[in-house]
């Protein structure tokens, strides 16, 4: 294939000495190393690279510069890719999106045939599928599958990792055009720190594609602003612009989130394409386009041309085309008195005030009508190339927070003010000499006249959409989708204004058309971007290791993973109660309160006291907020007069720490909170044989009498200095250890070794809710939730109203007192062996809902279902009867109950 | 949200780096005043424009902070520690208080 590429030349993006192959609806193609996607394709032959949104027209490459929607393809599984600007890479598997069965037999293309009769014209989908009504499921399936571009697969699983990076830069610029280039050069040389964006393969804009005569100022610039250390993203780009000049540059499967003290706009500006009819033919392509394909890749667009323009950017492309062999037939010009003498000295017949009719042709294009004033001239083709004047790129200006304005001198929409930071370059300035585009105020045909290629919203759309009284381009957008497709009207915006402008007779130099909005996404962005990883890693214990090792099922258990089970959850919590459990609760979150105020400042931070506890004791206690409303739970050991040693909740640990800080920013009282939750690991060895397995293991004294429940000790065990809490989560007799995490894993080997002789088993998070459950101890956040205070859920004894101190929630449960309780949490237990769902009713006397079950698991132990609810003041006393609700539609009677179901009063606990 | 937060401790960082603790309230001082209780825990000015609040530099130092910000423009005009900031009586809001605590 590789002779249908014109000769080498200097400024060529393709390398020829490399050979790299893909395949393409199946059948393997090959470019060369540089070439896209698309001009890999093209160079191969292919004229049609997808079918229209709408109508499934051929499609043809009309910008290759990522604008259009015209060449999205499939690119391994992810759909909607721009192959004009997506290098090849060998073996990848390209094919289209939304033809079937293929791309040159589209059934769905007969849709298109049946306009205008049938009328697939604007609204033609909430006209015609609303009778009958019922039909309508059924019409919903059919369109969904003929419509949209592209499908997600569902089974797709990822496999390479997406990142997101955080950058702050002094300088970034949009756009590596001479403009940008030039920006950037002169930041950067000034000693800012600047980085620069371009999504194409080259850099230099203009002065890449633009053929030779730009390169030596390209090489001038690239040496600057390689000199000057411009840190180039290429090929990447930007997003959009969001608040604070937040701008997210997508490069490859990174996203640099990019909030640069200075953005340059440096997005030059984009060639527009006429309208006419069949103006969506392959083969027509904008000037910029085919130059592209010339002077970048050295492929030929076509054998013959026409050229249909309306601006001097037309006479440019003639000239590029000839030079790259292309017979140019004709350049038809719209403007009746433009200067036409450079195509007219390179030999091409030039036709002043001629506007292009129709495109001819079916599949593809096969020539051009152009008519002035009635006259009309008939040319065969095999490429036509419009070049519809420039417009400049403003889409991030407004984004960005900017306002533009239309300049009746340039014709066209420059900045008009710009939020702090801002700065916009080069064309997309407005800088660039006039377009002097006229209004392309189409002739009638009945052909199909494109506006907006994304969406398939034609003239005629656009006309019908105003004639039923959509009176304004904000109101036809809305109703035609005009300017809403993935090119967010960059292909459209000045057409569509125009032809509004033309239907409602307006003056369009005049600003009353407006301008539709474009919003972010700047390009098609893979979900794998926008999801790339975050920064919340998982946490993991110290041992984390040995119960993967040892058959744990990790979980996460908020930012933690934690052993679920180690296979039997059952004969765990039986462990615990026949013998020796050994849990890893290194997750508790664990802080230091620390100072003379320390006391004072936990009795005015907890609704318990503290002032009163003796040294080497142990304390449970609840966290309020200032609303009464209970946020957290844990021990409170004292270590000195002036040592707190804090545990929460494991998934309170962070917000503990927050809330503690946040107190004490406030009271500023002479203590310091430290956050020892990471460093400090913690194992709760439990069971009746507790005490004989660890006192092997330390000269601590664990005797009853020495250490007795609630006392927390200092102790060395198996070498390691630990902080020994008698405390009893799980019912029965059980030491919590904590210890240097670096000596965590030896001293859990230690006691596992130490518990061998009684058959010690590790047990996991849900046995050992199983076993609080037994024990009636709450979980707060499964238990309670934002309107459970301590009354109420049954801890009046643990708040001290006659407390000297104010305390954070004393005012609110004062209030609650003296309002009285309305609701009890209470334990139950079932009556006809059901386990109730968790989240599940409690049924009041009227049959409706009154209470609600909020813990609900089968002990094995006690031979029956039990767990906690929280129930209406009336059905709250010992013994009650409650109907529970079922999923299935029955119903489970239970006898509510105030003492612990297990060992009630916790005689294991203190032996 | 996506704007720089200068923490008192670690000089400009980007917002996403702070936990918000809402608006800086005046703490109830009795159960008896049913509307004032009510007031503290529950009700916020939601100000369209300056306003005093909290933030917790939640990736950074982990301390607490005031500022003052525009909250139509999101611009801060200024920070303080607990105290710095003129008429700091302030305390944290009872409502965002316990949502991050629960968090």
């Amino acid at each position: 294939m590789a002779d249908t590429r014109l000769a080498s030349r200097q400024g060529e993006l393709i390398d020829r000495s490399r050979q790299v192959s893909f395949t393409w609806q199946g059948a393997e193609v090959s470019g060369y190393a540089g070439d896209t996607i698309a001009s890999a394709l093209f160079a191969a032959g292919t004229r049609v690279f997808s079918r229209s949104f709408k109508y499934h027209r051929r499609r043809g490459l009309m910008c290759c510069a990522g604008q259009c929607p015209n060449c999205l393809v499939n690119v391994d599984g992810e759909p909607t890719v721009r192959a004009c600007v997506t290098p090849i890479e060998q073996g990848m598997t390209v094919s289209h999106l939304n033809a079937w069965p293929s791309l040159n037999r589209d059934f769905l293309h007969l849709v298109g045939r049946l306009t205008p009769s049938f009328g697939m014209q604007v609204g033609f989908y909430y006209k015609t599928f609303i009778h009958p009504r019922r039909a309508w499921p059924l019409y919903e399936k059919v369109l969904r599958n003929a419509a949209g571009l592209g499908k997600l697969d569902p089974e797709h699983r990822r496999t390479d990792r997406y990142e997101k990076i955080h950058r702050h830069v002094d300088v970034l610029v949009i756009g590596g055009g001479e403009a940008g280039l030039e920006a950037a050069a002169e930041a950067a040389e000034a000693g800012k720190h600047t980085a620069l964006v371009d999504e194409g393969l080259a850099l230099g804009g203009y002065l890449a594609w633009g053929g030779p005569k730009g390169h030596a100022r390209l090489e001038e610039l690239l040496g600057r602003i390689t000199a000057a250390g411009v840190e180039v993203l290429q090929p990447a780009f930007a997003g959009g612009v969001y608040e604070g000049l937040l701008v997210p540059v997508y490069q490859g499967r990174t996203m640099h989130r990019v909030r640069p003290a200075e953005l340059v706009i440096a997005t030059g500006a984009i060639e527009q394409p006429l309208v006419f009819g069949n103006n969506d033919l392959p083969g027509v392509m904008l000037g910029t386009a085919a130059r592209r394909l010339v002077n970048q890749f050295r492929v030929m667009p076509g054998e013959e041309a026409v050229v249909v323009t309306s601006s001097d950017e037309g006479f440019d492309a003639a000239c590029d085309l000839t030079d790259g062999g292309v017979n140019v037939v004709a350049v038809a010009d719209a403007r009746p008195n433009a200067d036409g003498s450079r195509v007219e000295d390179a030999g091409i017949e030039y036709l002043p005030g001629f506007q292009p009719l129709q495109a001819k042709g079916s599949k593809a294009v096969s020539g051009v009508v152009v008519t002035r004033n009635g006259e009309s001239r008939s040319f065969g083709c095999d490429l036509l190339v419009m070049a519809g004047g420039s417009v400049g790129h403003t889409a991030f200006v407004t984004q960005g927070g900017g306002t533009i304005r239309y300049d009746r001198e340039r014709r066209r929409y420059v900045p008009d003010s710009l939020p702090k930071g801002m700065r916009v370059v080069g064309s997309a300035a407005g800088t660039a000499a006039a377009a002097g585009a006229v209004p392309a105020k189409a002739p009638k045909t009945s052909c199909k006249q494109m506006v907006c290629f994304c969406e398939d919203v034609t003239t005629k759309d656009i006309g019908l959409s105003l004639d039923e009284g959509f009176r304004s381009l904000e109101l036809s957008k809305r109703y035609t989708t005009v300017t809403m497709g993935p090119c967010q009207g960059r292909m459209c915006h000045r057409n569509s204004g125009l032809v509004i402008a033309d239907e409602l007779g307006l003056d369009p130099d005049a600003q009353r058309v407006g301008v539709t909005t474009a919003r972010a996404p700047h390009n098609p962005t893979s979900f794998s971007l926008l999801a790339a990883r975050g920064y919340e890693p998982v946490k993991r214990t110290s041992t984390h290791h040995w119960h993967a090792e040892h058959g744990g099922k990790m979980l996460w258990a908020g930012d933690w993973k934690r052993p679920y089970d180690y296979g039997d959850a059952q004969s765990e919590a039986d462990a615990v109660h026949e013998s020796l459990g050994l849990i890893d609760v290194s997750t508790l979150g664990k802080l230091i309160v620390r100072g003379p105020d320390a006391a004072a400042f936990l009795e005015r931070l907890y609704p318990n006291r503290f002032g009163d506890m003796k040294l080497a004791r142990v304390r449970y206690g609840i966290v309020c907020g200032d609303d009464g409303s209970i946020i957290d739970d844990g021990t409170v050991a004292r270590l000195s007069d002036t040592e707190y040693y804090v545990t929460t909740t494991s998934s309170g640990a962070g917000g503990m720490e927050q809330w503690f800080t946040w107190w004490n920013a406030v009271w500023k009282m002479d203590c310091e909170i430290v956050n020892v939750t990471s460093t400090i690991a913690a194992f709760n060895l439990a069971g009746p044989n507790a005490r004989t397995a660890l006192q092997g293991l330390t000269d601590f004294d664990l005797s009853n009498e020495a250490f007795p429940y609630l006392g927390a000790g200092q102790a060395q065990i198996a070498g390691v200095p630990c902080l020994v809490l008698r405390i009893g989560f799980v019912g029965e007799l059980g030491y919590e250890i904590h210890l240097p995490s670096a000596a965590a894993e030896h001293l859990w080997e230690k006691l596992m070794e130490a518990g061998e002789p009684y058959a010690v088993k590790p047990f996991g998070l849900e046995p050992q809710r199983v076993l609080r459950l037994e024990k009636m101890h709450i979980i707060v956040g499964q238990d309670t939730n934002a309107e459970s205070n301590p009354l109420e859920a049954g801890m009046p004894w643990i708040v001290k109203l006659d407390k000297e101190s104010d305390w954070i929630g004393r005012y609110a449960i004062e209030w609650y007192k003296n309002r009285g309780d309305r609701f009890a949490l209470v334990g139950w237990e079932a009556q006809n062996g059901k386990v109730p769902v968790e989240g599940t009713q409690v049924i009041g006397s009227d049959g409706g809902p009154a209470g609600r079950i909020t813990s609900s698991r089968f002990s094995r132990r006690l031979g029956k279902a039990i767990g906690i609810a929280w129930v209406p003041l009336s059905m709250s006393e010992d013994g009650t009867g409650i109907t529970i609700s079922d999923p299935s539609g029955a119903t489970i009677p239970a006898t509510v109950t105030h003492k612990a179901f297990y060992d009630p009063d916790g005689e294991r606990l203190r032996s | 949200m996506s704007f720089i937060l200068t923490c008192p401790n670690c000089g400009p960082r980007a917002v996403d780096e702070f936990s918000y603790g809402g608006e800086v309230t005046t703490r109830a001082t009795s159960s008896q005043d049913d509307r004032a209780l009510f007031h503290y825990l529950y009700f916020r000015t939601n100000t369209a424009g300056d306003q005093r609040e909290w933030w917790f530099h939640s990736s950074g130092c982990r301390e607490w902070f005031q500022a003052e910000r525009n909250t139509t423009r999101n611009e801060v005009l200024r920070v303080g520690r607990p105290g710095e900031l003129a008429g700091a009586e302030a305390v944290p809001d009872a409502a965002a208080a316990s949502e991050a605590a629960g968090g």
